[in-house]
């Protein structure tokens, strides 16, 4: 590691040169958090020798590695979806949606499902996204059908299939139609059985300061609320990663109906990026079209990192209800899909 | 959580990703184009931090922050990336993650033809993924009568070294190694982890990976020299 020396001065510089954010006067109650805060910096500081041998272990270094990539790689998505909700809460009229959507719900969800094709970015960007239309008014079965098919079949995960699977176009075709054949039913479904105190939506405040003031309010809130909820994601995905051989996937392969739910379950567990599941579908070669197929339409729908976003964004009751239709209504749609086109 | 502590842990993550594409380091992690979406991302998360920062300067917080309890405590995880970026600051993956990971060649198989090598470069640059393609499903055809170039790191399966590159499709959370074995003298002093560059001729023969049944080239080696591992370790 050629920066070891150099990242301590690195930090110290990074806490102190930006003047707003250590303000120096801070008002009695206890132990606050900013001196919380101080005291887990100089804690990390001095305990970096510790740190290091902790980490030097292989395991260690490649679980953190991929933790730290998948923070990475997540949190500009993240950082996008939570810009885009808050202009949302804060620029459009709410009346915009009222007239935007069509008023059945009936009609609304398939409407979303296609629209979700507009939002070129993965699923970290569109659970804030839906947070922000269901606070708008926008019905809510609407607004899930819209988080669940825009990460698969936006534009950039259309070509990405399709580069993972060359000459093999009706890959795209299946995955494209299996995505929103489930992103609908799920929407209708919800239309149907859902309750609406199964949600809890974090509130905004209203402000008087203006509209810039809210949306810079609402990205602050936003991403520490659903930036928390990832790092548990990416921890999870980076333990699995790392600590589950891949020797036990082998045998499972060769029988249809295991090869299927194999994956199914894998894609939960690994919470790979929709924009890249392909790349890594296409090289799991002993399964299935149609395992591979279900390993790209339940990724975007359900993974851990999602759920845990979920809970964060709509609340636990709702997430506890929403991940299982979602991974049933995946798999269901990929392997009808799978059936027609591969 | 008070404005203050979380302008403090935004600004944190804002300037941790600043400063991994700063370093370059971000190409431990994902791919070079993510640059392009580390930068604005933490540039965004550094203004808001300075918004929040002199919103709590000034004192305009709306008492108990509106809804009584403040922040949601969840927040505070966020400086479990902030350890990784800056004080663990993990290297790229290796050797322990390619031998336990089976070999990737999937995503090139069903390519019909391969293009022909240049005649008048000697020896020819391929990566380890290309030429694995060109030797498995082309049996080596365009590469007869070339003389080849793999640059990787060393691995072993059981007692045999072999070349390795990790194939990122994403972030390094999906990394996959392409294995290639080496046919003919091989020096016995190669360590795990080492990065090399390797000369040598297509060989016919070939090997399997026993973690997941993939086949695995073979090059017929005519030298093995160390090299410093190259700034993007992924391929």
């Amino acid at each position: 590691m050629p920066h070891n020396g150099a990242v301590s001065a690195d930090l110290a510089d990074d806490t102190g040169t930006p003047a707003p954010a250590a303000p120096p006067r801070a008002r009695r109650r206890g132990l606050t958090s900013i001196e919380a805060l101080a005291l887990l910096l100089v804690f990390g500081l001095t305990a970096r020798p510790g740190l290091t041998d902790l980490f030097a272990a292989p395991v260690a270094q490649a679980w953190s590695a991929r933790f730290v990539a998948v923070c990475v790689q997540a949190f500009p998505f993240l950082v996008l979806g939570v810009a885009l909700s808050a202009a949302i809460s804060a620029f459009v009229p709410a009346d915009f949606f009222h007239k935007a959507v069509p008023k059945r719900t009936a009609l609304a969800v398939p409407v979303a499902g296609v629209a979700g094709a507009v939002l070129p970015a993965c699923e970290c960007a569109s659970v804030p996204v839906a947070g922000a239309l269901v606070r708008r008014g926008v019905a809510p079965a609407a607004a899930f059908t819209f988080m669940l098919a825009s990460p698969a079949i936006n534009p950039i995960v259309v070509v990405s299939t399709f580069v993972a699977f060359p000459g093999n176009p009706e890959m795209v075709a299946a995955r494209v139609s299996a995505s929103l054949l489930a992103a609908v039913t799920i929407g209708w479904l919800w239309a149907k059985l859902g309750k609406t105190e199964w949600l809890r939506l974090p509130q905004h405040r209203h402000h008087e300061d203006g509209r810039w003031a809210a949306f810079w309010d609402a990205i602050r809130h936003d991403f520490l609320h659903a930036g928390g909820y990832l790092v548990i994601g990416a921890a999870i995905a980076a333990s699995l990663n790392t600590l589950v051989p891949e020797t036990w996937l082998a045998p499972i392969a060769d029988d249809p109906v295991l090869g299927v739910l194999a994956l199914a379950v894998l894609a939960v567990l690994v919470s790979i990026c929709s924009e890249s599941d392909a790349f890594v579908a296409a090289s799991l070669t002993q399964f299935s079209p149609t395992a591979k197929l279900a390993f790209m339409v339940v990724g975007p729908f359900i993974d851990v990192k999602l759920a845990a976003m979920q809970a964060g964004t709509f609340g636990r009751r709702f997430a506890a209800r929403f991940a299982p239709a979602a991974f049933i209504a995946a798999v269901a749609a990929a392997v009808l899909m799978g059936a027609v086109w591969l | 959580m008070r404005r203050d502590a979380q302008a403090v842990v935004l600004l944190l993550v804002g300037g941790g990703m600043l400063r991994l594409a700063w370093t370059g380091d971000y190409l431990d992690y994902v791919k070079p184009y993510a640059f392009w979406l580390i930068v604005p991302a933490g540039i965004l998360l550094v203004a808001v931090a300075a918004i929040t920062g002199v919103q709590a300067w000034r004192g305009s917080r709306e008492t108990d922050d509106g809804h009584g309890h403040g922040e949601p405590k969840v927040a505070w995880l966020l400086l479990a990336p902030v350890v990784g970026m800056l004080l663990v600051a993990p290297d790229a993956l290796g050797s322990y993650e390619a031998e336990r990971t089976g070999t990737v060649l999937g995503a090139e198989e069903s390519r019909s033809s391969y293009p022909e090598l240049p005649d008048d470069v000697d020896p020819v640059p391929l990566t380890l993924l290309d030429y694995a393609a060109r030797a498995i499903f082309d049996e080596g055809q365009t590469l007869e009568g070339h003389r080849i170039q793999l640059r990787g790191f060393i691995l072993y399966d059981g007692d045999e070294p072999q070349l390795a590159r990790m194939v990122v499709s994403c972030c390094a959370a999906d990394a996959r190694p392409v294995k290639i074995g080496f046919d003919g003298e091989v020096p016995a002093d190669l360590e795990p982890d080492q990065w090399v560059e390797v000369v040598g001729e297509y060989s016919p023969r070939q090997g399997r990976d026993e973690i997941n049944g993939e086949l695995v080239p073979y090059i017929e080696v005519e030298s093995i020299t160390a090299i410093e591992a190259p700034d993007n370790e992924y391929q």
